[in-house]
């Protein structure tokens, strides 16, 4: 593995900026999942977006870089997008995106002038705002039990903490709060209020990521690790924490990458985020796209063997032996012989030609020709077909007659179908 | 079902109280004047057309949307004494289906009001939530996601989560909306079992047809309260065409000036 080769290379210095960017991805992940499940994924964004005007006002408000004051406004003002997009919302009759997006990005723009009035005054680069400065994070360090931590990795673990505390106490609120609302109001676990509470986290940790990552990771971290675990499992507690994993490997292998290519690590985390949920799009196990694909192919490979043995068993019913049907059940030559080889895998086709079905084979095609033939007499005798609509349309429902069905089918059907064929019994 | 005297709603007070209520969606109103007195231990339902503001009602009594004027008492007290006593079963349509939570975590819900904040359910809670799941007969999906489910084994979900909620009061949101009908006999069935056991249900319900044989008191809505008591009183044809005959244009026009002035 080239990332152990690399890994194996990394001073101390990669080890902290690493621990800060994998710190910080998994405390915003954290809230972002709910934000995800919630379909508030953009309000994360509009957070995140609208905290500069909150620090480039704190700052011109009391003239001080004092981070408690910056951690005020901009939470302040995170708080008043999440609001003000909600009462214009309801209000004001504004489509909810709408609302949203005209909100944080008109704070946004504020949040440029105010910061370029304040630049006049302090060196406050609205470069950093975007990519933030996990590159140089081990040069600001605390000293924590004798040992110089970066100062950010240290309120970063502060909010990680603080994130995983609250969702691990409030799990069964959220959890209620997300899904059903309504219900959750009703039982005295106020909606409204457990909105702003997830609200104020998102804030409060966009607030306190955006100095080390800037807007590009914290925008990312909220969305995308939710979204990806969203498509692996289908159980809550499973998604937090496939999201916190997904968080955590996005730092450690996009600051490989960035550290090969020599580019932004917060830019290169983000992007290995992306690529983690463009894979999981692919090859999730049941909402995949790979996976339904795969699906579809050995169903199709089933229909062919099916139609081969259904074929088959016609033929052996009539004693006749000719080719030409198995052409006709299915066209495609490459596909037929395909077919006859797993069918001869699996011990249902004698080895020698000319095509025979063995004792296991003609029990599974007297299953198909039943269920084939079965069907046929319910569209005939429930639905009133006229029996030339009767064929075309069992070929297909055949191959998707579940046992249970089967059995409801056969419970008061007559020995033959509405061709005058016997249906063929259950065992031979 | 035990008929269980000692369960704290099982009186003889009204189960709801709707005095003078008035709710207003967007400064237009929607509901006027509701003066209400639903009995306990009864099925009830709550039939109008569309836009009669049926959900809105119960909504309304369950606090979730404000009254323009008018109050609420449930079991003889404010909402926010008696919310232990309430359970609720919204519209199938009003959740999202794909949430990553099985049936029974979802019934588990029901036992969450009675926890409070921060505690967790416990052993009790999911034994609780399982026997809901069988008496709705739905113990074989407890462990499937939900959006796995058929619309009427949904509806089957919700009903034992309101089981596991153990109320005294119901309120159903067109609990028969959409349900097959081995679904909707096995529902009015747990339904009935419900007011054996001393437990009040109001469901807002659209098929006129079944109101006789499944509720025992009606409450006829359009816009405004129409009629309401027992369906041998209440459920008369001339009540249904004051309730369904034709819109209510002089309302209706209300609503929209009042909308328009306050706009």
């Amino acid at each position: 593995m080239s990332a152990t080769v690399a890994a194996a290379f990394l001073r101390p210095d990669d080890w902290w900026t690493i621990a800060t960017a994998a710190v910080c991805s998994v405390a915003c992940a954290i809230p972002g999942c709910f934000l995800v499940l919630r379909r508030q994924s953009l309000l994360g964004d509009a957070i995140s977006h609208a905290i500069l005007p909150g620090l480039a006002g704190a700052f011109l408000l009391t003239g001080s870089r004092d981070p408690w004051w910056m951690l005020l406004g901009a939470g302040a003002v995170g708080l008043a997008t999440a609001a003000l997009s909600g009462v214009l919302h309801r209000r004001g009759r504004v489509p909810p995106d709408a609302a949203m997006g005209v909100v944080f990005s008109v704070f946004f723009a504020l949040g440029v002038v105010l910061i370029s009035l304040a630049a006049a005054r302090v060196d406050l680069d609205p470069g950093c705002v975007l990519y933030g400065t996990l590159e140089i994070v081990a040069f600001d360090t605390l000293s924590v039990a004798g040992v110089e931590v970066p100062r950010v990795l240290v309120t970063l673990s502060v909010v990680l903490l603080v994130n995983a505390a609250l969702v691990a106490a409030f799990f069964k609120e959220l959890k209620v709060a997300s899904f059903d609302p309504a219900l959750a109001t009703a039982m005295g676990f106020s909606a409204g209020l457990i909105h702003y509470a997830l609200m104020t986290a998102t804030a409060a940790t966009a607030v306190v990521s955006f100095e080390a990552v800037g807007s590009v990771l914290v925008v990312a971290m909220l969305v995308a690790p939710g979204a990806t675990a969203h498509l692996l499992t289908d159980r809550l507690g499973r998604l937090v924490a496939i999201a916190c994993l997904s968080a955590g490997l996005s730092a450690f292998v996009g600051y490989l990458v960035a550290l090969g290519l020599n580019t932004s690590v917060a830019g290169s985390v983000a992007t290995i985020a992306g690529g983690q949920f463009l894979l999981a799009v692919l090859l999730a196990p049941r909402h995949g796209v790979g996976a339904r694909a795969v699906a579809r192919r050995l169903l199709s490979l089933r229909i062919d063997r099916e139609d081969v043995l259904g074929t088959l068993y016609r033929r052996h019913e009539s004693g006749a032996a000719s080719g030409a049907e198995l052409a006709w059940a299915i066209p495609d030559p490459r596909r037929a012989a395909r077919a006859v080889r797993a069918l001869r895998r699996r011990g249902l086709l004698e080895r020698a030609d000319p095509l025979r079905l063995t004792p296991a084979g003609l029990d599974a095609a007297r299953g198909v020709v039943r269920t084939h033939r079965l069907w046929e007499t319910f569209l005939s005798r429930e639905l009133g077909l006229p029996l030339d609509h009767l064929h075309e349309a069992s070929h297909r429902a055949e191959h998707f007659i579940s046992p249970e069905i089967q059995r409801r089918l056969s419970a008061d059907s007559p020995d033959t179908d509405p061709h005058g064929k016997r249906i063929p019994p259950r065992e031979g | 079902m035990i008929i269980d005297r000692s369960h704290p709603g099982v009186t003889t007070e009204p189960a709801v109280e709707v005095h003078d209520c008035t709710v207003a969606y967007d400064r237009r109103p929607v509901l006027w004047d509701v003066d209400l007195l639903l009995p306990p231990r009864r099925l009830i339902a709550i039939v109008g057309p569309n836009g009669a503001g049926k959900s809105t009602l119960l909504k309304a009594i369950l606090g979730l949307v404000p009254l323009a004027s008018g109050k609420v008492e449930v079991f003889g007290k404010p909402l926010r004494q008696a919310r232990h006593l309430v359970g609720y079963v919204p519209q199938r349509e009003s959740v999202d289906w794909d949430f990553p939570v099985s049936a029974l975590d979802v019934v588990l819900m029901g036992r969450y009001g009675r926890l409070g904040w921060v505690r967790r359910p416990g052993s009790a809670d999911r034994r609780a939530a399982r026997e809901a799941l069988e008496k709705v007969g739905m113990s074989a999906c407890a462990d499937r996601q939900i959006s796995q489910l058929s619309g009427g084994q949904q509806q089957r979900v919700f009903l034992a989560r309101a089981l596991a909620q153990d109320a005294s009061l119901y309120f159903m949101d067109e609990p028969f909306a959409g349900v097959d009908a081995a679904t909707e006999k096995a529902m009015v069935t747990v339904l009935r079992g419900l007011r054996e056991g001393g437990r009040t249900v109001v469901a807002v319900h659209h098929d006129l047809q079944t109101v006789p044989e499944y509720f025992d008191h009606v409450v006829l809505l359009n816009m405004r309260l129409v009629a309401a008591g027992p369906v041998g009183e209440a459920f008369t044809p001339a009540n249904l065409h004051k309730t369904y005959g034709g819109r209510l244009t002089i309302l209706d026009e209300a609503a929209e000036a009042v909308r328009r002035a306050r706009g």
